[in-house]
C-alpha cells in the first residue's frame, strides 16, 4: 500500500488555511541506514577503518598490484639513525616542519622499513578476521534457521553440537589446529577458526526463528502453499537480518583479538607471513631500547578492533532504537 | 529439580566423552611425536628413543585403542580404588602431578582477577545505567569499548613497564615530581567530579578541588614518608570501620533510621576492639585464626544486631554483618600494608614483580608472605581486569536498563518510595539475575583464557603447560590441560543454568 503523496484537504472551513500533508514511504533499510548514520561513534569508528583498510592495501600494493609506497616489507636495509621513526608529527617544537620521511615507522632490527611491515601484517589481519567474520555468520545462520525452523531432530543434533563446541576452548584447538597446518596460510587458518565460533550466532538465530515460527505471516505463508525455503528465505531470514548482521560486526572484531592472541602464541600466522600479534610477540623484548617497533602494531590492533564495535554498536542502535534516544 | 540435575550431568558426561575424543583425534593427527628423533644421526641412539617413547605413549597400537588405554586411565581418576593415570608427557613425568601442580596457580591468578571485576563492572555499570546519559556513562561506556578492544598481551607488556619497572624506580626514591602529581589531580578530580554529578558548574568546581585536595594529599604522604613505610594505624582503621558502618546502614535502610545506625557503628567499633586486643595472636597467624576471629567478630555483630535490633532486626543483622566484613578487610589491609617496609627490604627495592607467582624461597611472617603474593598476583590481575570488567559494565548496565524500564519498577515508584530503596531493593535484584548466569558462563571460560596472561607473566599454570606442550606435539599434556578445563567449562555451565532456575522464580526447570 503506498503512502506516498497523500494529501488530505480538511473541508470544513473555507478561510482554514490549507494545508499538505505528505508521508514519504521509507523501506526498513533506508530507515536503518537513517539512524546509523547518526550515531557519531559508529560514523567515526566506519572512517577509521576505511582510513585503515585503504592505507593498508594501496600502500604496499596487495597481490600482482603495486602501491604507492616505494619500499618493500621483506628487503633489509641499513639502519639509519638506530631505526627510529622519521614520522614527525609535532610541527614546531623540533625545529623541522610536518615530515613524513623515509622510514615514518621506523626501521626494525634488521634494517626492514616498519611501516610496510606493518601495513602487511594488517592486511593479513584484516583478511582473517574479516573471512572468519562472514564464514562464521553464514555458517550459524545456516545452523540457526534449519534448527529452528524445522526442530525434531535435527535441532536437537545441532544444539548438542554447538553445546560440544562452546565446551571446547577456541585458542586451546585453534592453538592445536594453528601448529598443526599452519604452514597452510593464513587463509586456512581463517576457516578453521571460523568453523569453531559459528556457534553463538547460531543459537541467537535459532532462538529468533523459535519465536517467529509461530507468527501469522508464517502461517499464512504456508497455508498458501510456500515452500519452505521460500518461508525460511524470504519472510523469517529478513526479521532477523538486524541480529545477524550485529552479530557479524562483533565476530569481526572478536576474530582480530582472537588471531592476535594466537599468532602471539606462536600458533596462528607462522613466517614468512606476517600479522599485527606476530609481530607484537617478536619485538616485545625490544620494548625498553626499540618502543616503536612495538606501539605500531598495538595501535592498529587496537584502531581496528575498537572502530568495529563501535560501527556494531551503532548497527544495533539503528536495528532497535528502543534500547537508545536515536538523538544522542 | 534433581531430577534436571542428574539429566545434565549425564548429558554433560557424554558431551565431555564426544570432546575427548575429538581433541584426542585432533592432537594425534596434528603432530608426529617422534619427529623430533628423525634426524638423529646415530642408529643406535634414535632406535632406542624411538622405542622408549613408543612405548610411553603407547604409540604402537591403533589410535582407537590408544584412545581407550587413555579413557581407562582417566575414569580412573573419578572412580575410587584405581589409579589415577593421564599418561605421561614427553619427558616422562606423569600429567597428574604437572597438573596438580599447575591447577592452583592457575586458579588463583583466575580468581582474584574474575571477583575483583565482577564486583567493580556491576556496581560501575549499575552507576551509569542509573545515571543514563550522563557525562559518566558516556566516559564510561567509551572506556569499556576501549578496554573490550584491547589486545591482552599489549596491554601486559606495557603494564610491566610502566606499571612495574617504572613504579618500582619511584618508590626507590618518592618525590612529588611534576608528572606525577599532574596524574594524582588527574585521577582525583575526575574520580570526584564523576560521582558527584550535578550542573556542569558544580563539576568543574568539584574537580578543581579534587585536583588539588589530591596533590595535597599526595604531597603529604610523599613528605611523610608514607611510601617508604605505610600502614594505616587503629585511628585509621576505626575511622574506615566507622564510615562502614554508615555506608552498610545507608544499603539496607537510610540514615535516620538510629536504631540500625547506633548498632552498625557498635559493631565497628566492636571489630575493632577485638581485632587490636588479640595483637599478639595476629603476629603471625595462619589463615585458620583469621578465619576464626572474623566469625567471632561477625557473631558478635550478629548478637548485638538481634538483642537490640527490635523492629528492624532483619535490616539491623545484615547492616551488621556487612559492616564486620568491611572491618575484617580493613584491619586485614593494615596489617599487611604494614609489612610493606620490611618485604621491600627483603625483595631489595623492587617490590612489585612482574614474573611468577611468588619470590622463590621467599621466607618471612604470614603478613609478608601475602604481601609477596598480592604483589605477584597485581598486574596480572589488573591485565585480566581492564578486559573483563568492560564486558560485565556492559551488561549489567543492559540489564539494569531494561529493569529500570519495568512495569513493576515504575509501580514502586507509584507507590511513593524513595529512589534508593526503588534501585535496591526492586531493580538491583532483578538486574543481577542474568549476571549470575553470565558470571558462572564466564569464570569457565576465563580459566582456558589465562593462557596469554600465564605466558606474558611467567607463571607456571596451566596456560604455559599447554603452550608448552602444543609446541611439542605432547598429546597427554594436552589432553590433561584439555580434559581440566572441559570438566571445569561443563561444571560453571550447570551452575549457570541452575542458579537462573534457582533465582528467578518464574523459571521452572522442566
Amino acid at each position: 500500500m503506498s503512502l506516498s503523496n497523500l494529501r488530505l484537504e480538511p473541508e470544513i472551513k473555507a478561510d482554514a488555511p490549507e494545508r499538505e500533508f505528505t508521508i514519504k514511504a521509507r523501506t526498513q533499510g533506508q530507515m536503518v541506514r537513517a539512524r546509523f548514520f547518526r550515531h557519531r561513534g559508529a560514523m567515526i569508528g566506519f572512517g577509521a577503518i576505511m582510513f585503515v583498510v585503504i592505507i593498508a592495501y594501496t600502500s604496499i600494493g596487495f597481490g600482482p598490484i603495486p602501491g604507492w609506497w616505494g619500499l618493500d616489507f621483506s628487503s633489509t636495509g641499513e639502519l639509519v639513525n638506530e631505526g627510529r621513526p622519521t614520522l614527525d608529527l609535532i610541527p614546531f617544537v623540533d625545529g623541522d616542519g610536518l615530515a613524513i620521511g623515509a622510514h615514518p615507522f621506523g626501521q626494525d632490527t634488521i634494517g626492514r622499513d616498519y611501516f610496510a611491515l606493518t601495513m602487511r601484517g594488517t592486511q593479513i589481519s584484516l583478511m582473517v578476521a574479516f573471512v572468519i567474520g562472514i564464514l562464521s555468520t553464514f555458517l550459524g545462520t545456516v545452523a540457526g534457521a534449519i534448527s529452528g525452523y524445522y526442530g525434531g531432530t535435527s535441532e536437537a543434533v545441532i544444539m548438542r553440537f554447538t553445546d560440544l563446541l562452546l565446551t571446547i576452548p577456541v585458542l586451546i584447538v585453534a592453538a592445536v589446529v594453528g601448529q598443526g597446518f599452519g604452514d597452510s596460510g593464513p587463509f586456512f587458518l581463517a576457516v578453521v577458526l571460523s568453523l569453531l565460533i559459528w556457534t553463538y550466532l547460531a543459537r541467537l538465530v535459532r532462538g529468533e526463528f523459535l519465536s517467529l515460527r509461530e507468527k501469522e505471516f508464517v502461517e499464512a505463508a504456508r497455508a498458501m502453499g510456500a515452500s519452505s525455503t521460500r518461508i525460511i528465505f524470504r519472510h523469517m531470514l529478513p526479521n532477523c537480518i538486524g541480529t545477524i548482521i550485529v552479530s557479524a560486526t562483533l565476530t569481526i572484531a572478536a576474530a582480530i583479538l582472537i588471531e592476535a592472541a594466537l599468532s602471539y602464541l606462536g600458533f596462528g600466522v607462522q613466517s614468512p607471513d606476517t600479522s599485527l600479534g606476530l609481530l607484537i610477540s617478536t619485538y616485545q623484548t625490544a620494548f625498553s631500547t626499540r618502543p616503536w617497533l612495538f606501539w605500531w602494531p598495538g595501535l592498529f590492533i587496537i584502531t581496528i578492533a575498537l572502530s568495529v564495535n563501535f560501527i556494531g554498536d551503532g548497527l544495533r542502535d539503528a536495528f532497535d532504537p528502543r534500547q537508545t534516544r536515536v538523538r544522542a | 529439580m534433581a531430577a534436571y540435575i542428574i539429566r545434565r550431568v549425564l548429558a554433560s558426561l557424554l558431551i565431555l566423552l564426544a570432546a575427548t575424543f575429538l581433541m584426542f583425534a585432533l592432537v594425534s593427527l596434528s603432530g608426529d611425536p617422534l619427529a623430533e628423533f628423525v634426524n638423529n644421526p646415530d642408529q643406535d641412539q634414535k632406535a632406542l628413543l624411538i622405542q622408549a617413547r613408543t612405548e610411553a605413549l603407547n604409540l604402537d597400537k591403533p589410535f582407537l585403542v590408544q584412545y581407550f588405554l587413555w579413557l581407562g586411565g582417566a575414569l580412573g581418576c573419578i572412580v575410587p580404588g584405581m589409579g589415577c593415570d593421564l599418561g605421561v608427557n614427553l619427558s616422562n613425568q606423569p600429567v597428574t602431578s604437572l597438573l596438580s601442580d599447575a591447577f592452583p596457580t592457575t586458579l588463583q591468578l583466575v580468581l582474584a582477577a574474575t571477583v575483583l571485576s565482577i564486583v567493580l563492572g556491576v556496581a560501575i555499570g549499575i552507576i551509569s545505567a542509573i545515571r543514563q546519559y550522563s557525562a559518566f556513562d558516556y566516559t564510561i561506556t567509551f572506556a569499556a569499548f576501549l578496554f573490550f578492544s584491547l589486545p591482552i598481551f599489549w596491554v601486559a607488556v606495557l603494564l610491566k613497564e610502566f606499571g612495574a619497572i617504572k613504579i618500582n624506580n619511584w618508590l626507590a626514591d618518592p618525590a612529588v615530581t611534576i608528572p606525577v602529581a599532574l596524574v594524582m589531580a588527574g585521577f582525583s578530580a575526575l574520580f570526584f567530579s564523576a560521582i558527584i554529578g550535578g550542573t556542569r558548574k558544580r563539576r568543574t568546581l568539584v574537580a578543581l578541588a579534587a585536583g588539588a585536595g589530591g596533590i595535597a594529599v599526595f604531597a603529604l604522604l610523599v613528605t611523610s614518608g608514607w611510601f617508604v613505610n605505610p600502614g594505616m594505624g587503629p585511628g585509621l582503621v576505626t575511622l574506615g570501620a566507622l564510615a562502614g558502618a554508615v555506608g552498610a546502614t545507608l544499603l539496607f535502610t537510610n540514615l535516620e533510621n538510629r536504631r540500625v545506625l547506633f548498632i552498625a557503628l557498635a559493631t565497628a567499633v566492636v571489630g575493632v576492639v577485638i581485632a587490636y586486643s588479640a595483637t599478639p595472636l595476629l603476629e603471625d597467624p595462619s589463615w585458620f585464626t583469621l578465619f576464626g576471629l572474623g566469625v567471632v567478630a561477625t557473631l558478635v555483630g550478629v548478637g548485638i544486631a538481634a538483642l537490640f535490633g527490635d523492629i528492624d532486626r532483619a535490616a539491623a543483622i545484615r547492616a551488621s554483618v556487612v559492616t564486620s566484613v568491611i572491618v575484617g578487610l580493613l584491619v586485614f589491609m593494615d596489617k599487611t600494608i604494614s609489612s610493606f617496609a620490611a618485604y621491600s627490604a627483603s625483595v631489595n627495592g623492587r617490590p612489585i614483580a612482574t614474573v611468577g607467582s611468588k619470590t622463590p624461597n621467599f621466607e618471612g611472617t604470614f603478613w609478608e608472605t601475602t604481601l609477596d603474593t598480592m604483589t605477584h598476583l597485581a598486574l596480572p590481575t589488573i591485565a585480566i581486569m581492564l578486559i573483563s570488567f568492560a564486558g560485565y559494565s556492559r551488561y549489567s548496565r543492559a540489564s539494569m536498563l531494561e529493569v529500570m524500564n519495568a512495569d513493576y519498577v515504575r509501580t514502586a515508584r507509584a507507590k511513593g518510595l524513595t529512589e534508593r530503596t526503588v534501585v535496591l531493593r526492586h531493580a538491583f535484584r532483578n538486574a543481577l539475575i542474568p549476571i549470575a548466569t553470565l558470571a558462572a558462563l564466564d569464570f569457565g571460560a576465563v580459566i582456558g583464557g589465562a593462557i596469554i596472561t600465564e605466558t606474558v607473566f611467567g607463571w607456571k599454570g596451566m596456560g604455559v603447560l599447554f603452550t608448552s606442550a602444543v609446541g611439542n606435539f605432547d598429546t597427554y599434556q594436552i589432553m590433561g590441560v584439555f580434559i581440566v578445563t572441559a570438566i571445569a567449562v561443563l561444571i560453571f555451565n550447570l551452575i549457570a543454568d541452575i542458579s537462573y532456575a534457582v533465582l528467578d522464580p518464574r523459571i521452572r526447570l522442566s
